[in-house]
């Protein structure tokens, strides 16, 4: 392999270089714009966090699996995984393979840039090596991965089914310019490298390709033009590049390490927020995932759009899709970038003023008292069942506790937290957190999954456990203080959101009710769950609305064929009560019913 | 004046003409819900704030058609979001109210 310019230049490579001083330049423009926005607290956070070995080695690692590979995605859906990694990983290889090259065979080339990039036009394949064969075949066959990538983009773009997608972005027009060119670059690549292939020497791929295109045209007059035509593809990419969604490829490397460094969005706009909004590739996953997707009207206010219209900056309109999200988490959870969708909302939400505040400093509540408290919040009051239910069980139990809003009570504040009214829905906490901590319990029980959030992330109760009733249900049997018998039904469990994505509990649940019913699984279960349609988040979703996402989560419980629907959540229970085709019980009452020992008159 | 063992109530009629509904059109006009409620109370006998602060959404809204201070009553409302659950109208209660906070003088 000699160098065959010796110049080294060639005017087609200005376009590359251009778009890429471009890309690099914005890049870090904007990195350093992004650090100085973080809180001061925060950036020293950062910092600490990248001179540590092991988040070092946990970037690096997140690095390689997320942005190269699509491990998640992978898991996800493989059709989708193989069609970003191999265009991810491929294209990776394709620069660093390009780089062992140079290094390998013109060493003394390897400070010019753009020498990897368009390695086979520069050389001359003086004689055929096994070496240089190998790096030829390992060149063909990423191109080869990359391009079986792009078919699968072009297909799934016609044909979003085939590849396991119900419904796919519509993309912007910036985006649409920055996509064709992707796609051209590698077809433009191959076809270069073709042309070149009698001169550079070749592989599996390109020396075929050369016999073909020489037999056919007799000349080498395409050479140069095609590999303007890559250049200029390349340069146009990488134009477009910050203003399309292809940004998230390098503001994903920026958002791990943020990640990583434990960093929380503390403003809706800027600095970590920033990044994540940059980090949204647009792949559309959250789509499918959001409950308001049933209706064709609301597909807009997911959050892959409000992504874009943070980018472009529409106030109007983001307003509009952080009010009408229900919040209840399923976009984050599917996400493959960490994008935090209902937390931006949230901080959108507060930004809204209100002219007349609330004051419950004055409400009077009978203070309680005793070592396990129970509340059971506002939404049980229109679901008596719940509370009465888990009284009997903690009676059956031998626990002796107090139910501290048997009366109702103060709110636990968590639908005002949601309006994005914090300072008010402080009032309520601050209520709340005296009552408890003048108790002197030690154990809370909460049956509302809404309550138990705010109560675990919102307030602060030293010394008070904090236990929704399915896992202290749990530890009660465990202890052996009650036993079920096995009912003939067959349920089906739904995990609110505020318990399952919210806080984790998927488990308890499900063994209790194999203790007291058989138990089916639904498609959608677990961290997949679609949500009742009920949510408290949403502000401005009406009824008909709400009404069809909840015939739609139901039609996914239906599809396990059991006998009734369980939950756990009061709000869950009144939303399908009211459309259900069959019985919808809380699982508080199916293990009432199902325990030993004296029945209390309800 | 001779003492009857009982008393005259006060007056509950609402001259259109002097009252100022400025703040329920307004309201109308931001949450068109808002105008199909029929009071029917199904929201008065859910509010938990109700024992609180006398609060009731029907009653909120009656008060601004005749153009009375509501404040004090919404000053217990924790938008719990009870009287959404209940509403036969399919009221969005929890906007009106949030609304109501926002053009409220």
């Amino acid at each position: 392999m000699i160098d065959r310019i010796p110049s080294g230049f060639n005017p087609f490579v200005i376009p590359f270089l251009f778009g890429m001083a471009f890309v690099l330049g914005y890049c870090l423009f904007g990195a350093v714009r992004i650090l100085l926005q973080l809180p001061r607290e925060d950036r020293k956070k950062l910092y600490l966090s990248l001179i540590t070995p092991t988040t070092i080695y946990k970037n690096i690692r997140d690095i390689f699996c997320d942005c190269l590979l699509h491990v998640r995605l992978w898991k996800r859906n493989p059709v989708l995984g193989y069609m970003h990694s191999s265009i991810a990983f491929g294209w990776f290889m394709l620069i660093v393979l390009g780089h062992v090259e140079v290094l390998l065979f013109v060493p003394h080339r390897i400070n010019l840039f753009y020498y990897p990039i368009f390695f086979n036009y520069f050389v001359a394949e003086a004689n055929q090596t096994l070496r240089g064969a190998f790096m030829f075949f390992l060149m063909d066959l990423f191109l080869l991965l990359v391009m079986s990538g792009i078919a699968i983009a072009m297909i799934k773009r016609v044909r979003s089914r085939i590849v396991g997608m119900r419904k796919t972005t519509r993309h912007s027009l910036i985006n649409l310019i920055g996509m064709y060119s992707l796609w051209a670059i590698f077809p433009l690549r191959l076809l270069a490298e073709c042309f070149t292939a009698h001169i550079s020497g070749g592989s599996f791929l390109t020396i075929p390709g050369n016999w073909v295109f020489r037999s056919i045209l007799g000349n080498d007059l395409n050479l140069l033009p095609t590999w303007w035509a890559y250049s200029i593809v390349l340069c146009i990419f990488m134009c477009v590049l910050p203003f399309s969604r292809y940004m998230h490829i390098p503001a994903e490397m920026m958002l791990i390490p943020l990640r990583n460094a434990g960093l929380k969005v503390r403003d809706s706009r800027k600095g970590f927020a920033r990044v994540q909004v940059m980090s949204c590739p647009n792949c559309g996953v959250c789509l499918d995932a959001c409950p308001m997707s049933v209706s064709r009207a609301d597909v807009r206010d997911c959050t892959v759009y409000l992504m874009r219209q943070m980018r472009a900056g529409n106030e109007r309109r983001i307003k509009e899709i952080s009010e009408k999200c229900l919040l209840c988490g399923k976009c984050e959870a599917v996400c493959q970038e960490g994008v935090e969708g209902p937390k931006l909302r949230l901080l959108e939400r507060a930004k809204t003023e209100y002219r007349l505040s609330p004051d419950y400093s004055d409400i009077y509540v009978a203070a309680p008292s005793g070592k396990v408290l129970y509340f059971s919040g506002c939404m049980s009051q229109l679901t008596p069942s719940v509370g009465r239910s888990v009284e009997s069980v903690m009676r059956k139990a031998g626990v002796d506790f107090d139910w501290m809003d048997r009366e109702g009570g103060i709110c636990c504040g968590r639908p005002m937290f949601t309006a994005g009214r914090l300072e008010e829905a402080r009032g309520m906490v601050r209520r709340n957190e005296e009552l408890i901590l003048a108790s002197g319990a030690d154990t809370l029980v909460v049956s509302c999954p809404i309550c138990f959030k705010m109560f675990r992330e919102e307030y602060s109760l030293p010394g008070v456990r904090v236990v929704h009733y399915l896992e202290y249900f749990d530890e009660l049997i465990a202890e052996g203080r009650l036993t079920l018998e096995k009912s003939e039904l067959c349920y089906v469990y739904h995990d609110p959101c505020e318990l399952g994505r919210g806080s984790g509990i998927y488990d308890q649940p499900r063994r209790l009710l194999g203790r007291a019913a058989a138990i089916a699984e639904a498609p959608k279960a677990r961290a997949e769950s679609v949500c009742c349609g009920g949510s408290l988040g949403s502000l401005t979703l009406d009824f008909a609305r709400r009404e069809k996402m909840t015939r739609a989560s139901l039609e996914n419980l239906y599809a396990s064929h059991a006998d009734a629907i369980a939950t756990a959540c009061p709000l869950c229970l009144a939303t399908f009560g009211r459309y259900s085709d069959r019985p919808v019980r809380d699982v508080a009452e199916i293990i009432d019913q199902q325990t030993k020992g004296n029945n209390i008159e309800l | 004046m001779t003492d009857f063992g009982f008393s005259l109530s006060k007056s509950s009629v609402v001259d259109i003409d002097r009252t100022d509904t400025a703040l329920y059109r307004r309201l109308c006009e931001l949450d068109r819900t808002a105008a199909s409620c029929m009071s029917c109370g199904s929201c008065s006998a859910t509010c938990t704030a109700s024992s609180y602060s006398g609060m009731s959404l029907r009653k909120v809204l009656h008060g601004l058609q005749r153009g009375e201070d509501v404040r004090p009553m919404l000053r217990c409302c924790m938008l719990c979001g009870k009287c959404t659950m209940v509403c036969p109208r399919g009221i969005n209660t929890r906007h009106v109210l949030l609304t109501i906070a926002k053009i409220y003088d």
